[in-house]
């Protein structure tokens, strides 16, 4: 929904902060969702992920989140679909070229991020998007990745 | 200046150290030269002498020659087929590429194929929205954005290998550029984005219209601040506006066009508005061209290409410089012995 998009934004600070301790959750529940297997995990988890990442960001569910890096301003809003920054099309008013009636997500990720601790990661260069994960849970991949990479520290021997 | 080792059409020059490209424009900035580029307003038609045709009016007086590439989201002659025509006698093409109509298998293999004709320069976009143009039914594409299109081409010529990682036996020789436009919200942002654009691969830049030389300072002086300006050569856009009814109209519907008030009363004042609008032109060359950190200048002149000859000759820029053009040297030559 627009104006809880909109709100997301402005707090974003508030949501990086609950996002932490969310991913620390998750981070712990991995041993779990391995035991019960990532795949069968993978339908109800990203159904919860896109009724409550819809209703805050308008998710657009593209399977590889960047939230962290936009500002809290979901990018695939954008009419071009842009992962790195606005367009030269913005109006002088910050709306969007395409759909005039929206502010542009990148004027709003800029801002979100000004609030962030983390927010200088608007500068990273995001690669092209992966479409074979459009629909998959952005959450699980996370869990599943940085869970692997924390086992495989610990497997290393000291 | 003249360099000894002229192409033959379809003969690449030697690279020389630290350069990525085989192309004379590369050369021209590099050398700290004042570069001039423009564009050419590709045909509604299959004949290659509508191409020819247009291209002759810029003959020595521009080092590159950008192929839009459905510019507007208008359908035209494609930018390679364009750039095809182009090297083959001899000219140096701009490829631009826009993602807004092709993924990124078919832009892989365009990078691929233009470097293969003698495409030198290529100019990453990400496009104007399909609702900008002349067919608001299309499907837009946007696989990727002009970023990670830049990345992609740095990969395929750096590292030799597709996005899929397939090696390529062959790398493109090719001096990458984008588009940024400093005039259009969040302007405190934009030399950032340019980092952005620059980390992943952008070689030199060439602006939206710039009117305004007070904002194009401020984004140029960002630019210094992040240590960019000896890894980014940048070309303002500087185009002549006909009429303040044309320029009104630009403002109120060309997104990301900024026209300062005074260039609008300017050109309503004037007798002769077309005049007008190529003497505020030549004037924003002259300016630039005092403006540090700016290596050259990009002439949009839609549908007043014919003034661009002049623009140049009176902005002064280029100095005793003749950029090369098919004939040139023969031409020169015939001059020569006349006199």
């Amino acid at each position: 929904m627009y104006a809880v998009r909109l709100w997301s934004v402005r707090h974003a600070r508030l949501l990086e902060r609950l996002y932490q301790i969310f991913e620390d959750v998750c981070l712990r529940l991995h041993p779990l969702a391995r035991a019960v297997g990532y795949e069968r995990l993978e339908r109800p988890v990203a159904a919860v992920e896109r009724r409550l990442k819809g209703l805050m960001f308008d998710c657009q569910m593209c399977g590889q989140c960047v939230l962290s890096s936009t500002g809290m301003s979901c990018p695939m809003n954008c009419p071009k679909g842009l992962r790195n920054g606005p367009c030269g099309g913005v109006r002088d008013d910050g709306h969007c070229e395409v759909k005039p009636e929206m502010i542009c997500v990148w004027v709003l990720a800029w801002k979100g991020s000004n609030q962030m601790r983390n927010g200088a990661a608007i500068r990273n260069v995001q690669l092209a998007v992966d479409h074979r994960l459009e629909g998959r849970s952005a959450w699980l991949a996370v869990m599943r990745e940085k869970g692997a990479a924390a086992d495989n520290t610990r497997r290393r021997p000291a | 200046m003249i360099f000894e080792d002229e192409p033959v059409p379809g003969y690449p020059l030697p690279i020389l150290p630290g350069h990525t490209s085989p192309g004379r424009f590369e050369r021209v900035l590099r050398s700290g030269a004042f570069a001039v580029t423009t564009e050419l307003a590709p045909p509604d038609s299959a004949d290659p002498e509508d191409v020819y045709k247009r291209a002759r009016i810029f003959d020595g007086y521009v080092d590159a020659i950008n192929a839009t590439d459905g510019s507007g989201a208008n359908c035209h002659m494609s930018s390679i087929a364009v750039c095809a025509l182009l090297t083959r006698v001899g000219y140096a093409p701009i490829m631009q590429i826009s993602c807004r109509d092709r993924n990124r298998i078919a832009i892989q293999g365009d990078i691929l194929g233009g470097a293969a004709m003698g495409v030198c320069n290529m100019l990453c976009l990400t496009g104007d929205g399909v609702q900008a143009g002349d067919h608001p039914q299309a499907k837009p594409v946007f696989d990727l954005d002009a970023v990670s299109l830049l990345a992609l081409g740095k990969t395929l010529r750096d590292e030799h290998h597709f996005q899929s990682g397939r090696k390529i036996t062959f790398a493109p020789r090719v001096f990458f550029g984008a588009a940024e436009n400093p005039f259009a919200e969040p302007l405190a942002w934009r030399p950032q984005r340019l980092a952005k654009k620059v980390e992943a691969g952008a070689q030199f830049i060439q602006t939206q219209y710039c009117f305004d030389l007070e904002r194009l300072e401020l984004f140029v002086r960002g630019v210094e601040e992040l240590g960019l300006l000896d890894k980014v050569f940048i070309l303002p856009g500087v185009g002549p506006l006909p009429s303040a009814k044309t320029a009104e109209w630009m403002r109120r519907n060309v997104p990301g066009v900024h026209v300062p008030d005074t260039v609008i009363r300017r050109l309503a004042g004037a007798e002769r508005p077309k005049q007008e609008g190529v003497a505020i032109a030549v004037e924003l060359v002259q300016q630039l061209r005092e403006m540090r950190g700016v290596a050259g200048v990009h002439l949009m002149a839609f549908k007043m290409e014919e003034f661009v000859p002049e623009i140049v000759q009176r902005a002064g820029v280029l100095g005793p410089r003749i950029p090369w053009y098919p004939d040139r040297d023969k031409r020169l030559a015939e001059k020569k012995a006349t006199a």
